[in-house]
């Protein structure tokens, strides 16, 4: 881990710290903790934050002040502490989001079961019960990027994009799962659905999720799927939440 | 008094856009916002009114529209063919638009973004802080016939004023410099891609536009396995077949195709609004070098107004020419008209 973290220059628009070159659990907790220590320090020339798998974007106007005095200043901070050992940010909210698995609605499941080496029940047993963290939000608005799963799920995408899937389609491929924004060509696979939206606009907030949230995704029948679709006006999908200490 | 401008028939990509919202990067929606950022500051100087205010972008073609009010309007970007009551209009100019006339703006002549203006701008409710639809990401929707959009309060009244067009529309030499992943891709590359000529690919849109180039494509060490990260508008990412494309106003937040350098701000209109087929080259220039461009481009655009000069007219073109005040009270050669209007 010689090299990193390190600072890059992004154009004209800010600077970016890396914290790796590959995702891994400790550098995307890295960058999620430097993202709330850079707002902590409140630098007036930081228009706005965000983070990447395993990097954190400064977003600053380099156009009126040259990088180096920022980049002194990220160096300082980053030498305060060891970020790949960072604790997570108080107050992330546990989300548990009601998920049906396989047959007509998510057709790709035992494809994906192939795929990881086990069988589909297995595939809907596993992927029910994984708790995972949203590593980064990106792609479209509000759409998580979340894992990791284990490692048998390390499978790769398809060559063959899927030509879409629907909004809330929950898909998986490198250890990770998503549910999509809007619906979107992928080549991810899709595996379940759910009636969660990631954005919505006319809300007082239009996006849900936060990087560093937590979530899973508890199987239901159809019928419970139809009934929660149904019956949900709020976007939520039925989905439970609580507030991790 | 409530105004508003009804939209009687419109093209397909009619939307309102502003300077886009700000804050949302870590929740995936970019910037959004005009297309050709500089129209935007082109119409506020014609109007003398600020550049936050909302305006139409229409992308190739425009629309039929109609005031319920007298209005001033301005029209800015690809200059498009333009009527008000049948009588031709000049581009890059404001012009009064009464009320019940009607205001058509056909398909660009050059360019592919034009802007339609109004004083007072479009008052359409605020979105997560602007008014822009940024439709890649599904918040607000493209203008259709039956629509009636809101005007705001205009504070001024000049009218017949236009500013110089300039040479943005027609493609050119982009001016690019380096990024968080230029040096993944090695000199000879680097150097090759700012020889190469590009033409614009059919294949544009607000989220990107391909360049479509001869010869072999552009690839970078390890591409397969670059980590997604950060995105910013301009950045030039090389896709999976070695072509490139220049990210625009609604790209995405992450991507992980690598980036080969990005577009300085102030040269990104000329990307925007360069034609299918329009001919594009790519130059590295250094950091002082565009921060320098940049610090003069927001400083040219602060100062547009000067540059606002009487629509010159052939008194044969004007038919009601009796009716006009023909010999004028004294005006003053120095005082800023617009100056009042802010």
């Amino acid at each position: 881990m010689a090299e990193y973290p390190r600072i890059r220059r992004v154009g004209l628009s800010g600077l970016l710290v890396q914290f790796g070159e590959e995702m891994s659990e400790p550098a995307n907790r890295a960058a999620i903790a430097l993202r709330a220590a850079v707002e902590a320090q409140d630098w007036p020339e930081v228009r706005e934050t965000s983070t990447s798998l395993v990097s954190t974007f400064i977003s600053a106007d380099l156009v009126a002040a040259a990088p180096e005095a920022l980049t002194e200043k990220l160096h300082a901070l980053l030498a305060t502490q060891d970020w790949y050992s960072a604790p997570l940010p108080a107050g992330r909210t546990l989300w548990e989001i009601p998920t049906l698995y396989g047959i007509d609605e998510a057709p790709q499941l035992e494809e994906a079961a192939e795929a990881a080496g086990v069988s589909a029940k297995t595939a809907i047993a596993e992927l029910s019960a994984a708790r995972v963290r949203v590593l980064t939000i990106g792609f479209a608005p509000g759409q998580p990027y979340t894992g990791e799963l284990p490692p048998h799920w390390n499978i790769p995408r398809q060559q063959a994009l899927t030509r879409s899937v629907p909004a809330g389609a929950l898909v998986v491929a490198i250890r990770q799962l998503i549910i999509f924004t809007n619906a979107s060509p992928t080549g991810w696979r899709h595996v379940g659905q759910t009636a969660f939206r990631t954005f919505r606009p006319d809300s007082d907030a239009p996006i849900a999720l936060s990087p560093g949230d937590e979530m899973c995704f508890p199987s239901v029948s159809a019928a419970e799927y139809t009934r929660i679709k149904a019956a949900d006006t709020s976007g939520n999908g039925g989905a439970q939440r609580s507030v991790l200490a | 008094m409530t105004k508003t401008l009804e939209v009687l028939s419109c093209g397909p990509a009619v939307t309102v856009q502003d300077m886009g919202r700000s804050g949302y990067l870590a929740q995936g929606l970019t910037r959004g916002g005009a297309a050709d950022v500089r129209a935007l500051f082109e119409g506020a100087a014609l109007l003398g009114q600020s550049a936050q205010l909302a305006a139409l972008e229409m992308v190739g073609m425009g629309g039929s529209f109609r005031a319920t009010a007298d209005i001033r309007i301005a029209l800015t970007g690809a200059t498009m063919a333009a009527t008000l009551d049948d009588v031709p209009l000049v581009w890059n100019a404001s012009h009064l638009m009464p009320t019940g006339s009607t205001l058509k703006i056909g398909g660009a002549r050059s360019g592919t973004y034009g802007y339609l203006h109004v004083g007072g701008g479009i008052d359409t409710p605020q979105m997560m802080g602007s008014r822009s639809a940024h439709l890649s990401a599904g918040l607000g929707e493209a203008l259709v016939a039956g629509d009636a959009l809101p005007i705001g309060t205009d504070k001024g009244s000049t009218t017949g004023m236009s500013l110089p067009l300039d040479d943005r529309f027609a493609g050119g030499h982009i001016r690019i410099i380096t990024s968080m992943q230029t040096d993944r891709f090695d000199e000879e590359t680097c150097a090759r891609f700012a020889t190469t000529p590009f033409r614009r690919d059919a294949r544009g849109n607000r989220m990107g536009v391909r360049m479509d180039h001869d010869g072999a494509p552009f690839v970078a060490a390890d591409q397969l396995t670059i980590l997604s990260d950060v995105i910013v508008t301009g950045d030039i990412q090389i896709a999976g077949d070695g072509a490139p494309f220049v990210l625009m106003c609604e790209c995405q937040t992450t991507g992980g195709y690598p980036r080969i350098g990005t577009v300085i701000p102030s040269d990104l209109a000329r990307v925007a609004q360069a034609t299918s087929g329009a001919a594009l080259t790519f130059g590295f220039i250094d950091l002082e070098e565009a921060r320098a461009i940049e610090q003069r481009a927001a400083a040219s655009n602060a100062t547009l107004s000067a540059q606002v000069v009487p629509l010159l007219r052939d008194p044969h073109s004007i038919r009601d020419l009796l009716s006009y005040q023909l010999v004028s009270g004294a005006i003053s050669a120095t005082d800023n008209p617009f100056l009042s209007e802010e």
